[in-house]
């Protein structure tokens, strides 16, 4: 069978500082009718370029100038926009990453689901209602007749990423392109909509290209894997082979980094005071409680994970904690003494014990101050102090964060990459000298290298400093590797909690098992023997709902 | 009727002709990409331009007296708005060079990236701070000096009704409308730059305010700021000034000092709103989360932390609203309430010389006495937008 898409040595360039930088070195690929190839790399990998350009789009001040994207027969980059016009959407379909961003709120699902079939002439809108809902009722979405007539924010993340992927199938396109459809989902939400994406994607034959940063979720939808690194191909080949025998060092070091694991440390002896103790803390938001009678306690120098599902009062509880949201029930103690329940209330001197690290390091640091002013003014205003003295503690600061003082001290947030912010983050946090750091999510924004190279950086800091952490995090890799302790959390309950190796060795809560065995895993077969271990009907949300 | 039809006439014309620049493009350079992918409405753009730029020269040379004898005051005008144009591109284009070449090498740097709008915009603004801040030795006479001639033209030519003492005439009294102009940036200038930094003080640290600490103090100031935006504002500025007119005289205070306050207080309800709006969507920023919780005060939060990431839309608002400021200041003086005589000022000048426009068709110089000080508003208000456009850009990181 003749290829269904070629890409022959395509160089983009982008342009920044009134100059055309290369973004894509040369990549060639090729793609059969049916087949899957799945693209993985860091961010800034050139991965979504090149996906794009696969449809003959670039994005604004991006351009392709060199090679050609034969599609049918049709070089995309050198047709006319009319000629485009009739391949996209109706042939070639694009599912982006958040379709919470890329829905119209405005609109209900099912109108703009039609929106491409009726402008493309393939049917009429009646027709094209009809098939929307027999492709929900084959993404198997929960009422299925009713969920398009709903806007874009009434119903959840995974369905709304299903219903996306729905939309791209409304005119049996030959190619379709996912751009990290599951990286803003949850473990449990995710694997459903990995199992109805490769369901759909079987039954009508249609090619795809799957762009992820994850390798054990790309193991389970792509026949062949594609590996880039800065713009450049690094090897290609089919996923069984990639896996077993990667070629190349990048590829290999990609492989290794869920191998970081931490020793496992004594239990806390007992008797000893903890850092901090929740202790039955109700609260709610609105009239609605979201956390019922949570308690659980950090040891000096060990980390405490508290994992769950979005909305599962993960952050509640560190919201609780530092004093931002007053509890209805329930109290925080440090050390033993008892905080005041809002932090207007509590001292310099209590504010400064407990710190926190965010998820979103782009909105964690002020975009407008440098880093050397993000990082001094804990520095001053905690331990007063100014000018040289001041200046030194930063520039230590950033040595312990692994950061070139003289290179960083003035530069602005935006001129860092995503994971130096986050070590910035850290710094800030580190120079309140704490005993205690809330870990909000820090590692899930960023690539799995850069968030090893941090959970590393994390683990150093608390066995120089001693510092306890509470790790939150949807991640489960994440706590195996850093956790000492762990707290399953539920609709706002604490399922279950123990040390890690009780809590990875069976018998778990159910819940728990759900959790656990619903991390993807790089054996390609998984999803495949997971689907028919438990059911199509019993996977994810689904499960959880029955629980 | 004839005029409909002409038009009806000229549009079709012109359809047709973008129609065909786009199938001759097509041909010629075969089907390259940008004749190719051309929307008809961007050919149609292409051949309107063309045609005006055609029609804009054609008219250009017409002669200045038409042939009757009487002067071709259109032609004239149009003359003036080209040069006039043709010497501020000159202007601003030199003194970017100028910028380049001299200074530190941030303002270099500056200047190497600026585009030819916004020199011309920070030129003309530096030329009316001078002006504003030497007028004293600048002017060649006083400010309400009068002088012995009233009534004379601008242009110095004694044969055309003017005088080489006055290069741009006298007014309705014989005061020296040159001097009466540079005087006038003084006081125009300086009080509404004073009233919108006012306006923008009180406006500003409120709407922080108010969304950094929400609950009853926002409802308490979002509801009277409702309030204060609900009645018109010129009328409203109209009604305030002439009660403050009675105030003004029983308590021995200037009313150019409750005109600053009045209108920056009215002024400052639209800051207060853009603040507000601008601050929501900054306090629910991690960074501000965790300045609270390291226990930072209130002054820091807004001022080191909110402000920095505000700056770029108020100053757009700053510039807008400097120029609306101005424009109420002129409008209020052009009533009569504004800034009082002998004080000159670009309002009232606009006002005092109105008249003059009506003997434009026959002594085109005549009418220039009104035009300049109202030449003198636009000219600064389209400066400090340039400015602003261009600074907006710099600071969100928009480019191109």
């Amino acid at each position: 069978m003749s290829d269904l898409l070629t890409v022959k040595d395509l160089w983009i360039e982008g342009r920044s500082d009134e100059m055309w930088n290369p973004i894509i070195n040369g990549c060639s690929l090729n793609l059969k009718k049916g087949e899957v190839l799945g693209m993985i790399g860091e961010s800034g990998a050139g991965k979504s370029t090149i996906g794009l350009a696969c449809m003959g789009y670039t994005r604004d001040g991006v351009r392709i100038s060199k090679g050609s994207v034969v599609f049918d027969g049709i070089d995309l980059v050198t047709a006319s926009a009319r000629v485009k016009r009739d391949f996209l959407g109706k042939r070639i379909a694009y599912v982006a990453q958040s379709a919470a961003a890329s829905f119209n709120p405005a609109h209900k699902i099912i109108d703009q689901h039609t929106e491409a079939p009726v402008q493309h002439g393939v049917s009429g809108r009646g027709e094209s209602v009809e098939d929307g809902i027999e492709l929900y009722r084959k993404l198997r979405l929960p009422n299925p007749e009713e969920i398009g007539f709903r806007f874009p924010h009434q119903v959840s993340g995974g369905q709304l990423q299903r219903a996306m992927t729905a939309m791209a199938m409304s005119c049996r396109p030959d190619l379709i392109i996912f751009d990290e459809p599951t990286t803003a989902l949850d473990v449990t939400t995710q694997i459903e909509v990995l199992a109805s994406i490769r369901q759909i994607v079987e039954e009508y034959n249609t090619a795809a290209i799957y762009i992820t940063h994850d390798l054990a979720v790309v193991a389970q939808m792509a026949d062949r894997i594609k590996v880039l690194l800065k713009g450049d191909e690094v090897e290609e080949s089919d996923t069984r082979t990639m896996l077993s025998d990667p070629q190349k060092e990048y590829t290999k070091s990609l492989w290794a980094v869920r191998a970081f694991q931490r020793p496992v440390k004594p239990l806390a002896t007992e008797g000893s005071v903890p850092v901090v103790s929740v202790r039955n803390i109700t609260a709610a938001y609105g009239t609605t409680d979201v956390l019922h009678e949570v308690s659980f306690d950090v040891h000096a120098g060990r980390t405490v994970a508290v994992v769950g599902e979005s909305g599962s009062g993960k952050s509640t509880v560190a919201r609780c904690i530092t004093g931002l949201l007053l509890p209805r029930a329930g109290e925080v103690a440090f050390d033993g003494k008892v905080l005041p329940a809002n932090y207007k209330k509590r001292s310099k001197a209590q504010l400064r014990q407990a710190q926190m690290i965010y998820q979103m390091a782009d909105t964690a640091l002020n975009p407008r101050k440098t880093i050397g002013q993000i990082i001094g003014r804990p520095v001053q205003f905690y331990m007063g102090l100014k000018g040289v003295e001041k200046r030194e503690r930063v520039n230590e600061l950033l040595d312990q964060i692994e950061l070139e003082p003289s290179q960083y001290f003035n530069r602005l947030p935006s001129e860092l990459s995503g994971g130096q912010k986050q070590r910035v983050g850290i710094a800030r946090a580190l120079a309140a000298e704490p005993k205690f750091i809330i870990c909000d999510e820090v590692t899930s924004a960023l690539d799995q290298l850069v968030a090893e190279g941090i959970l590393r950086l994390l683990a150093d800091l608390q066995d120089t400093l001693g510092l306890s952490y509470m790790f939150i995090t949807h991640d489960l890799a994440t706590v195996k590797s850093i956790a000492d302790e762990v707290v399953v959390m539920k609709d706002g309950k604490v399922v279950e909690q123990g040390p890690k190796t009780s809590m990875f060795t069976p018998p778990h809560h159910a819940y728990t098992d759900l959790l656990l065995s619903s991390v993807p895993e790089m054996d390609p077969d998984w999803l495949t023997n997971l689907l028919q271990e438990r059911g199509v009907d019993n996977i994810g949300d689904a499960a959880v709902n029955k629980m | 009727m004839s005029g409909l039809v002409w038009f009806v006439i000229i549009i079709v014309g012109l359809l047709v002709a973008a129609y065909v620049f786009r199938l001759a493009g097509q041909a010629i350079t075969s089907n390259a990409p940008k004749f190719r992918d051309m929307t008809f409405g961007v050919a149609f753009g292409y051949i309107f331009g063309a045609t005006l730029f055609v029609w804009a020269t054609y008219y250009y040379f017409q002669p200045k007296i038409t042939g009757v004898g009487t002067p071709n005051a259109g032609v004239i005008f149009f003359r003036w708005a080209v040069q006039g144009f043709i010497i501020a591109s000159i202007a601003a284009f030199l003194f970017r060079v100028f910028g380049r070449a001299v200074g530190t090498e941030v303002t270099k740097k500056l200047f190497r990236s600026m585009p030819l709008t916004a020199s011309f915009g920070i030129l003309v603004i530096i030329l009316y701070a001078i002006t504003a801040i030497f007028a004293g030795s600048i002017a060649p006479y006083g400010e309400s000096e009068i002088l012995g001639a009233a009534n004379v033209l601008a242009g110095g030519d004694i044969t055309a009704g003017g005088d080489p003492a006055y290069p741009l005439g006298t007014d309705q009294i014989g005061r020296d409308i040159l001097s009466r102009l540079i005087f006038g940036a003084r006081n125009t200038v300086g009080i509404a730059f004073i009233t919108t930094c006012l306006a923008f003080f009180i406006g500003g640290s409120l709407g922080f305010l108010a969304a950094t600490l929400q609950g009853w103090l926002d409802q308490l100031l979002s509801r009277s700021v409702d309030v204060l935006m609900a009645i018109p504002s010129l009328i409203f500025a109209l009604l305030l000034m002439t009660i403050a007119s009675v105030w003004s005289i029983k308590l021995g205070v200037p009313l150019t000092i409750f005109m600053v306050l009045i209108i920056a207080v009215i002024d400052s309800t639209r800051v207060y709103r853009l603040a507000r709006a601008v601050g929501l969507n900054i306090v629910v920023m991690d960074y501000i989360e965790a300045a609270k919780l390291r226990g930072e005060g209130l002054g820091y939060l807004v001022f080191k932390e909110i402000l920095p990431n505000a700056m770029a839309p108020l100053l757009a608002e700053f510039g807008l609203r400097f120029c609306f400021v101005f424009l109420t200041i002129a409008a209020l003086s052009f009533l009569g309430v504004g800034i009082q005589p002998p004080l000159a000022d670009w309002g009232t000048m606009v006002r005092d010389l109105g008249p003059f426009i009506n003997f434009a068709a026959f002594i085109p110089t005549a009418a220039v006495s009104p035009l300049l000080a109202a030449g003198a508003i636009a000219l600064l208000t389209v400066a400090v937008n340039f400015v602003v456009d261009w600074m907006l850009h710099k600071t969100s990181g928009l480019q191109e």
